[in-house]
Formats: structure tokens, C-alpha cells, sequence
């Protein structure tokens, strides 16, 4: 997340995130300006659901958010990379073999 | 990592078209380029709610009045998502503001034309939504991954502007000879003004071949402008209206529209604060600003008082 500026008069930076319909995920929208949590779902709603673009919205104020160092990410996600055992198109089976 | 070893990564990056996200590394100048790109943009869409609000008072029906005003919001939404895509970038929304409230930052020169007749709203949603949608459609593939997405969000919104605005000019181009007249006035108003939306032709805009480089920009002023003229001369036969330009002619061996020049002295003349309506718009937006101030005030008050007691009362509890 962006180091927030510490601008004295400024209304706090929030993160928008959005349901697009029932069923599904909340997904970052986009971020804004409140004093509180309910400006800033109010004001989630005005700016980022002008067309039924969601069912529910989250709101957390930006400083909240921790987040993995993009400079290190090469470390973070290496284990990941060599076991591709865990795909299941690493299995060599029969062409016969159905339903699986 | 030293600061070459940075620099390759990113330039590898933008080579092979991975988008930069607000916490990777960038060059210095990458980053103020795109403070000054983004928050210009978000200028713009702001200043730009002011030609248009001028007329919701006196739209001519409910049903002209409801949508000029779910455009001149949608404007407002599309500087906000723009605001807070530069904001990830390091800069303040107040220091923006400032920015553009003192004059020190600029914004679409195309604002500060005014808008006398309802025609107008025609013709700014026909040809100037349309020239910004050329515009915002290539820049939705731009490398910084904030402004890109703004710039995906804003493309979707951006449709029924235009068609909107040409719907009003079509309408009233099957209307009365004074109606026709009003569009055809509207039209040659306009349209120069649009085509120097682009900006400066390619040989006098020295940035374009670094933004093109870091991709920031995919397409020069001068290629969006051919477009935009080839595609607008075709919808202009279907109000059966003319484009005030005598040199407009099909070249049939470069498959373009050939153009008449562009009034590059108008245009800087704008640009540097002399157009019709500069000091007006900037007045205006300064206004709304200060008028503004009490009820921030009261909000942060509010506020703060908020956090106090339920910090007295947390204490207790403990
Ligand atoms: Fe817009
Ligand atoms: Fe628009």
C-alpha cells in the first residue's frame, strides 16, 4: 500500500472492496478519501457502484493493510516453483482412465 | 541490488509487458511523469464538469436533464479514480488540489471554451467524450498498473457519454431549421478545439518518445488524432452536418483522412491561460473548494471527538 501521507487536514485513505454479486469474492475496487467507516461506504457506494457493480461492500482504512515486499517476492514465492507434483498434470495416467 | 540492477529489471519488465505496481521499484522521472500525466487526467475530469453543469438547470426535458447529470457525475467519479491512481504514487490529494488551484498544474485546454446552447452538450459529448475515449481507450494497456486500471473502469463508463451526446445532435438535426443551424454552430465550435485535445503534433512533443519507451503512453498524439478524424468525418455524414475544415479530404493512397493545420497559437494561448474561459473555470473550482471547508472542518471534528470518547471509554473498561 502507498506510504500515507501524513497531511494533517487530509480525511483518511481507505481501500474499497467490492461483491460484485452474491456468491462471489470481494475484490479490490479502488481506494478514497473519509472521516469515518460509514462516509466511506457511502462514499464507495457514490463512487464506485454507479451501476449495480456490487451487493456488499468492505472498507479498510489503507494503513491497515500489510503487504509482502514486492523486492523480495522472488524468495517468497520460491517454494512454490519446484513442486509442480502439486498440479495434476504432473500424473502420467492411462488414456482409458475416465471420470478423474 | 544496486540502482543498474533496479533499472534492468524494470526495463525488462516494460519490455515484456508486466504492468508496475505502486510498491516497485521505478525510475525517479518514470514517477513524476506519471504524477503529472495522472493528476492533469483527474484535472481535467473535473474542470470538465463545470461546461456541462452549466447546463443541467435548463435541460430541455426530465429525460435530458437525468442523464447530463449521471455524465457530469460520472466525471466526477473518473477524477477520483484517477486522484487516488496518482495517489499510490506518493503524492497528497490536498497537494493535487493546491496544484491545481493555484494555476501551477494544467488541465484540458478544451474546458475553457464555453458552452452557449444546448447544441453544445451535443457536441461535447459527440466529439469531446469521443476524443478522450480514443485517448483513455490506448492508455488502458498503459504500464503502471493503478492508471491502467482507473483507465479500464473509466473506458466503460465513457460509452454512453458520447452516445448520448450524439443522440441530442441527432435529434435536433431531424428538428427545425434553427435547431439544425443551432448544431451546425455547435459542430464548427467544437471541433477544432477537440483535435487539439491530443496535444502538440509528434515533431513538437519532445516527452512522447520517452513515455512511448516506458509505454506509458502506446500511441502518439498524432496517430490518435488521424484516428479520431477518420472515424468522426463517417458519423458526421449521418447528421448530415459538415466539419469546418475545407481541407478535409479521403487520401486514398494512405487509407486517411487528410486534414487541414491545426492552429497551434490558439492553442498554446490556452494552454498558458488565455482562453475564454480559464480564469472563470479555475474561479469556479476554487470556490467549491473553500465553500467546502466548513464541512470538512466539522467532519474532522466530528470526528475527533468520536475517537476521544470511545478512548475514555476504552480506558475504563481496561
Ligand atoms: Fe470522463
Ligand atoms: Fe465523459
Amino acid at each position: 500500500m502507498p506510504e500515507q501521507n501524513s497531511n494533517k487536514n487530509e480525511w483518511p485513505l481507505w481501500e474499497v472492496f467490492i461483491r460484485s454479486k452474491a456468491g462471489l469474492d470481494h475484490k479490490h475496487a479502488g481506494s478514497l478519501h473519509a472521516i469515518d467507516a460509514n462516509m466511506a461506504i457511502e462514499n464507495a457506494r457514490d463512487v464506485y457502484t454507479r451501476r449495480m457493480e456490487g451487493v456488499s461492500i468492505w472498507v479498510v482504512e489503507s494503513k491497515y493493510i500489510h503487504a509482502s515486499d514486492p523486492d523480495s517476492s522472488g524468495a517468497l514465492f520460491d517454494p512454490a516453483n519446484d513442486k509442480i507434483y502439486r498440479h495434476p498434470t504432473f500424473y502420467d495416467l492411462p488414456d482409458e482412465l475416465t471420470h478423474m | 541490488m544496486t540502482v543498474r540492477d533496479f533499472q534492468e529489471a524494470f526495463d525488462e519488465k516494460i519490455d515484456k509487458e508486466i504492468a508496475i505496481e505502486p510498491r516497485d521499484w521505478m525510475p525517479d522521472n518514470y514517477r513524476k511523469t506519471l504524477i503529472r500525466q495522472i493528476s492533469q487526467h483527474a484535472h481535467s475530469e473535473i474542470v470538465g464538469m463545470l461546461p456541462e453543469g452549466n447546463w443541467i438547470t435548463r435541460a430541455p426535458s426530465l429525460r435530458r436533464k437525468a442523464v447530463l447529470l449521471a455524465k457530469v457525475q460520472d466525471e466526477a467519479g473518473h477524477g477520483l479514480y484517477l486522484y487516488s491512481a496518482a495517489e499510490t504514487l506518493g503524492i497528497s490529494r490536498d497537494e493535487m488540489y493546491d496544484q491545481l488551484h493555484s494555476g501551477k498544474a494544467k488541465y484540458s485546454s478544451i474546458f475553457n471554451y464555453p458552452t452557449t446552447t444546448w447544441a453544445d452538450m451535443g457536441a461535447i459529448g459527440w466529439l469531446v467524450d469521443g476524443a478522450a475515449i480514443m485517448n483513455q481507450v490506448a492508455l488502458c494497456r498503459t504500464s503502471y498498473g493503478p492508471y491502467a486500471r482507473a483507465m479500464v473502469r473509466i473506458c466503460k463508463e465513457e460509452s454512453f457519454h458520447q452516445r448520448q451526446g450524439f443522440e441530442i445532435l441527432l435529434q435536433m438535426s431531424k428538428g427545425t431549421e434553427i435547431q439544425r443551424r443551432m448544431v451546425q454552430d455547435a459542430i464548427d465550435r467544437w471541433w477544432w478545439p477537440s483535435l487539439m485535445m491530443f496535444g502538440p503534433s509528434d515533431d513538437n512533443s519532445p516527452n512522447t518518445a520517452q513515455s512511448m519507451r516506458w509505454r506509458v503512453k502506446r500511441f502518439t498524439n498524432d496517430e490518435l488524432r488521424q484516428r479520431f478524424v477518420d472515424v468522426t468525418v463517417e458519423q458526421c455524414k449521418i447528421l448530415g452536418m459538415t466539419l469546418p475544415d475545407p481541407e478535409l479530404k479521403w487520401n486514398e493512397e494512405k487509407g486517411h483522412y487528410d486534414f487541414g493545420a491545426i492552429n497551434w497559437e490558439e492553442f498554446w494561448n490556452v494552454v498558458n491561460g488565455n482562453g475564454p474561459c480559464n480564469k472563470e473555470r479555475l474561479e469556479a473550482r476554487a470556490k467549491a473548494w473553500e465553500n467546502g471547508k466548513w464541512v470538512r472542518d466539522a467532519a474532522f471534528a466530528y470526528s475527533e471527538k468520536r475517537k476521544e470518547r470511545s478512548g475514555s471509554k476504552d480506558s475504563k473498561a481496561a
